[in-house]
């Protein structure tokens, strides 16, 4: 599955990003504590967080994470969008919570690589 | 997809003349449809530019019209009389998104190509195209397999009893934006001389905890020295204070920490950083001083611990 996919399914807003969104998807992990993202997150794995400040950019760079869904529509601010572009890195929005965006992506079998 | 497309051509700033066919096979008016019939089956090709004696273009005959000149039995008659005048082209100098943005508009799936002076000096196609951007993301790849091979040689290539590679970076207080750029560093030139992804990936973690750790606690920054060897990396976090009180427990005990409230809000904090450096590393070393300063020392190896054939 890739990310366009998931965008479209659940009517995502795509931040920054644009032009990775054939990435394929490899899991997903979810958490807004970074130490437990750095720790558990995989590469190619979509990660929810409600997150939303600069380094939430440096660890999914880290970590080549596929995409970051920023959950509950949290603020995006301006220079989060310039980095992620910067890093070519898919960066989506939604209006729904946390829980809401991973029943809807364990729907659509993305899965958690533990 | 096809906006991506665009997209990428436009940033490597593609010119017709770059990807066009330059031989190109041409017909004058004079000739008879079965010829041309013999050199679109020879050269596999289904458009031909058809120019006259002084080799000015004149029009395009294409495959369709063949077909067509077939069904209205007219297959004896020549490319003049067949041919299509009303001509598209582009220039050799146009960019390649102009002329893609051209086939879009016009339907048409070949377009002759002249330079300043008008003459026809190539065609080209979606698949030139294609062909080209394939070219050139080849040879980008080509260009990053050399950076690595050459880096992951150096410790072959330069000569000495022990070789080693130092990098520094500094690392400034609260700058949570520019937070994890030295970890991505470090994680760029470990992959760069050749070293194996999960040890990158384990070095990568540490690396932007320690860094992290920096940025939050230590009063004026730190330094983040990686000493790479060809068979291990060697990470030395340092800072001139406050150091920390109880190093056992901040080493030990999970969820404890002394984050300020704001940082924790950010994501930060959560008690795990030194426990997640200490589960990447392969040796950790940490010594503080309350009022001196802290210094963690960690190694990686960094190739797979155990040569193949070797027990688990």
């Amino acid at each position: 599955m890739t990310v366009n996919e998931i965008v479209r399914a659940l009517n995502l807003q795509v931040i920054a990003g644009a032009g990775t969104l054939n990435r394929e998807i490899t899991g997903g992990y979810s958490a807004d504590l970074l130490s437990c993202v750095m720790a558990r997150a995989k590469a190619g794995n979509v990660w929810v967080t409600l997150q939303a400040h600069p380094n939430v950019l440096a660890v999914a760079v880290l970590l080549e994470l596929a995409a970051v869904i920023v959950s509950e529509g949290a603020p995006i601010p301006d220079e989060v969008k310039a980095k992620a572009d910067a890093e070519n890195l898919a960066l989506l929005a939604t209006p729904h919570t946390t829980f809401w965006v991973v029943s809807e992506l364990a729907r659509l079998g993305v899965q958690a690589q533990e | 997809m096809p906006d991506q497309e665009i997209t990428r051509v436009q940033k490597l700033d593609f010119r017709v003349g770059q990807v066009m066919s330059r031989n190109v096979i041409t017909v004058t008016p004079g000739a008879p449809l079965t010829e041309l019939k013999e050199i679109m089956r020879v050269n596999r090709i289904s458009g031909v530019p058809v120019v006259n004696e002084d080799g000015d273009l004149v029009g395009l005959i294409s495959i369709e019209d063949l077909f067509r000149a077939y069904e209205d039995g007219a297959f004896h008659e020549f490319v003049g009389g067949r041919m299509s005048t009303s001509l598209i082209t582009v220039q050799e100098a146009d960019s390649v998104d102009a002329a893609m943005q051209k086939f879009q508009q016009t339907g048409v799936g070949r377009l002759p190509v002249l330079n300043a002076w008008g003459d026809l000096v190539g065609m080209l196609t979606k698949g030139d195209i294609t062909r080209g951007l394939l070219r050139e993301i080849q040879m980008d790849t080509q260009d990053e397999e050399i950076c690595r091979y050459r880096a992951s040689h150096i410790f072959r290539d330069v000569e000495s009893d022990d070789t080693s590679l130092i990098l520094r970076y500094k690392i400034p207080p609260l700058d949570f934006t520019h937070g994890g750029e030295a970890s991505s560093k470090v994680k760029h030139a470990l992959t760069r001389l050749g070293a194996d992804m999960q040890i990158v990936r384990r070095a990568a973690i540490a690396s932007y905890e320690a860094e992290m750790n920096l940025i939050i606690h230590a009063d004026h920054g730190g330094l983040i020295t990686a000493k790479v060897d060809a068979s291990q990396v060697t990470l030395t976090i340092e800072d001139d204070g406050p150091g920390i009180a109880d190093v056992k427990r901040a080493l030990e005990e999970p969820g404890y920490t002394t984050t300020p409230p704001e940082i924790r809000a950010m994501g930060f904090g959560g008690g795990m950083g030194l426990k997640n450096i200490r589960k990447c590393a392969d040796t950790m070393k940490l010594e503080s001083e309350v009022g001196r300063g802290t210094k963690l020392e960690i190694s990686l190896r960094l190739h797979s611990r155990e040569a193949p054939g070797q027990k688990r």
